[in-house]
């Protein structure tokens, strides 16, 4: 494939997720913590264009979802809910400040399951959508952080060198000694296991942002190392121009592209350390959805072979990776291109 | 010989980095494995401040270190609260599963990776490479939790697999061939998830640095000469390439430790993955400080096992 055809379709998709991701109140057509316990583990609701008389509709619509005896769901034919774009349903807060209640989409009257429902008769769409951004923000403050962390590790370490280089440079080693996840976990061991909701989302996003700071550091180190001793440095030196300026100005923009490339590695990373550790019962718990512990259910052997669509944020988490990949592929190969 | 000396006397400094820094954490930690007994009206809290001194809790974190070292010196590494018995012990057999589990994947992912970075090297730009490097990127993609997770629901399903655990439980009545039989069965899903994690990206390095090693000068003069290309291939590549994927090897260790963390909880492999998310769950500090030590054993053991495969394979680092 073409390497910018690659990188745009890359970015359009990342665009458009990361967009669904950023309002997930107007995406999602209910709120993921309403429970609706007679709807436990509801399969997907098919959208029609055709009714059981064999007339066609111009607008899609669901049937209305019985439940038999024994407890599983069929198709109530004969109460029909249309789809109607920008109802206005569930309150929600746009960037938590903002109160509204328009969605994207809905259904007139009845309730469109697209994705299923969970365990609490939770929409399972809604919570896709809510836990996408809980795991993408998580992934990408961390990545914020311990890019931002690395930059300033890495930069100081090149530049002045000697003893304050070779300690923080031995401080890395011991960070890369140990394999990532244990160090994770290890930093998570030590850290109060009882916290609110809220505020273990920040707890993991610090946790992950901590200990991922050592490869972006040490890549910046090398881009500084030898961008210090380029002749126009020297020559600003030689003017007398201050250590912060010379790295402001003439060292750290040459760290810009390696730190682009190292964000679209470490974000898929990221994301996944949330994931890995929301699962296992260690980062961000219910009621709050994140892909992790949605996928979490699954570790129920009843739910996993039972109910496929508890399996969708698993695949969700694969087409955001399988994104950030493709453009951190060309990324990389155009950063080859343009320095040889 | 200096050259691994340097790197056996750095290997020991950095585990000493590693406890002194676990120590370090542990200090951050609020509350301790007591915290939890606490509530339990039946113990006095007469009884648990003695339990606390008896294990050393109260002293000050320079003291601790210091007796926690005396302990590894006996072979102990520490005292599990949970288990009520040193740690060594307790961890001697999940880190054989483990590095069972681990070592057959490393193989297994590495043939893999050889074989078919190879191929698509050599291959470049036809229609097998696009294939081959198009697979890798998806299946780079798929997350390792889903991997184990949809293996499972398909044992489930087709029943020709175990699900979880590492022997059935009527083991200590089979014969051996049985119980190899057996343990081969359990061990299929979990390596083949981690191979499903690590190969793809082992095999877009073989095929990145054998692609490099393909335009080397001694490749183009080998072919100027009329070499036979298969024998160009494995006399003259191959060690150009090797360099990079050598040390890679040191680094696919502990990517693999790691994913094999996940995977075990998933799959219930009893090896340290499932142990050390208990103890850190009870708090059982010590548990958590000697697993992580024991990672960090294994990754320091892979990269010397790089760096002897290095200093044999390569004679510039021989020489100096």
């Amino acid at each position: 494939m073409n390497l910018n055809v690659q990188l745009r379709t890359g970015l359009a998709v990342l665009a458009v997720l990361h967009l669904m991701l950023l309002f997930p109140g107007f995406v999602a057509p209910y709120d993921p913590m309403e429970q609706d316990r007679t709807m436990s583990f509801a399969s997907p609701t098919v959208v029609h264009l055709r009714d059981q008389n064999g007339s066609w509709h111009m607008r899609p619509f669901i049937y209305a979802v019985a439940v038999n005896q024994d407890g599983s769901y069929t198709e109530d034919t004969r109460q029909k809910h249309f789809f109607r774009a920008f109802p206005s349903g569930a309150p929600y807060k746009l960037f938590g400040l903002f109160h509204c209640t328009v969605h994207l989409f809905g259904v007139d009257g009845g309730r469109a399951i697209l994705m299923g429902t969970d365990r609490y008769g939770r929409d399972q769409f809604s919570r896709l959508i809510y836990g996408g951004q809980v795991s993408l923000f998580a992934g990408l403050l961390a990545a914020l952080l311990s890019l931002f962390l690395g930059a300033f590790v890495g930069a100081v370490s090149g530049f002045y060198g000697r003893w304050i280089d070779d300690g923080l440079m031995r401080l890395a080693e011991l960070f890369l000694a140990l394999p990532w996840l244990y160090l994770l976990f290890a930093v998570r061991a030590f850290l109060p296991l009882s916290v609110p909701p809220a505020s273990t989302f920040f707890l993991v996003v610090l946790i992950i942002g901590l200990v991922g700071w050592v490869r972006p550091a040490r890549l910046v180190r090398g881009v500084v190392l030898s961008a210090k001793e380029q002749k126009y440095v020297l020559a600003a030196r030689g003017f007398g121009a201050s250590d912060l300026h010379l790295l402001r100005r003439h060292i750290l923009p040459h760290t810009y592209s390696v730190l682009l490339t190292q964000a679209t590695l470490l974000v898929p990373q990221f994301v996944l350390a949330e994931v890995t550790l929301s699962f296992l019962g260690l980062g961000v718990a219910e009621p709050i959805p994140s892909w992790g512990n949605m996928l979490s259910s699954l570790q129920q052997y009843h739910v996993m072979i039972s109910y496929w669509w508890m399996f969708l944020p698993g695949i969700a988490l694969g087409v955001l990776f399988l994104n950030y990949f493709t453009v951190a592929d060309a990324l990389q190969t155009k950063v080859q291109s343009a320095s040889t | 010989m200096r050259f691994l000396l340097a790197r056996l006397t750095r290997s020991v400094f950095l585990l000493a980095g590693v406890s002194v820094l676990s120590f370090l954490l542990m200090q951050l930690a609020p509350g301790d494995f007591f915290e939890e007994i606490k509530l339990n009206p039946q113990i006095s809290p007469q009884t648990i401040a003695a339990l606390r001194s008896q294990f050393g809790l109260d002293r000050p974190l320079p003291v601790r270190y210091g007796l926690w070292l005396q302990s590894a010196a006996r072979g102990d590494f520490g005292y599990s609260f949970a288990y009520n018995s040193p740690v060594a012990p307790l961890l001697k057999t999940r880190v054989r599963n483990t590095a069972f589990l681990a070592g057959v994947a490393t193989a297994i992912a590495w043939v893999l990776a050889l074989g078919i970075g190879l191929w698509s090297a050599v291959r470049a730009g036809h229609w097998d490479d696009r294939f081959c490097t198009g697979a890798m990127s998806i299946s780079m993609a798929v997350p390792d939790v889903l991997v184990a997770l949809a293996l499972l629901l398909l044992a489930t399903r087709t029943g020709v697999f175990p699900v979880g655990g590492m022997v059935s439980t009527d083991f200590d009545d089979f014969t051996f061939l049985q119980k190899a039989k057996d343990i081969g069965a359990h061990l299929a899903l979990p390596v083949f998830a981690l191979v499903f994690g690590l190969a793809p990206t082992l095999a877009r390095h073989v095929r990145s640095s054998v692609a490099q090693a393909l335009t080397a000068p001694c490749v183009q003069a080998a072919r100027a000469h009329g070499i036979a290309p298969a024998r160009i291939l494995f006399r003259h590549v191959l060690p150009v390439a090797a360099n990079p994927l050598i040390s890679l090897f040191g680094i696919s260790l502990a990517t693999l430790l790691s994913v094999s963390l996940l995977i075990e909880v998933i799959m219930s492999w009893p090896g340290l993955g499932p142990f050390f998310l208990e103890a850190i769950l009870a708090r059982d500090v010590y548990v958590v400080i000697g697993t992580v030590l024991l990672s960090t054993v294994f990754l320091v053991a892979g990269n010397l096992i790089a760096d002897g495969l290095l200093f044999a394979a390569d004679p510039r680092i021989r020489k100096s």
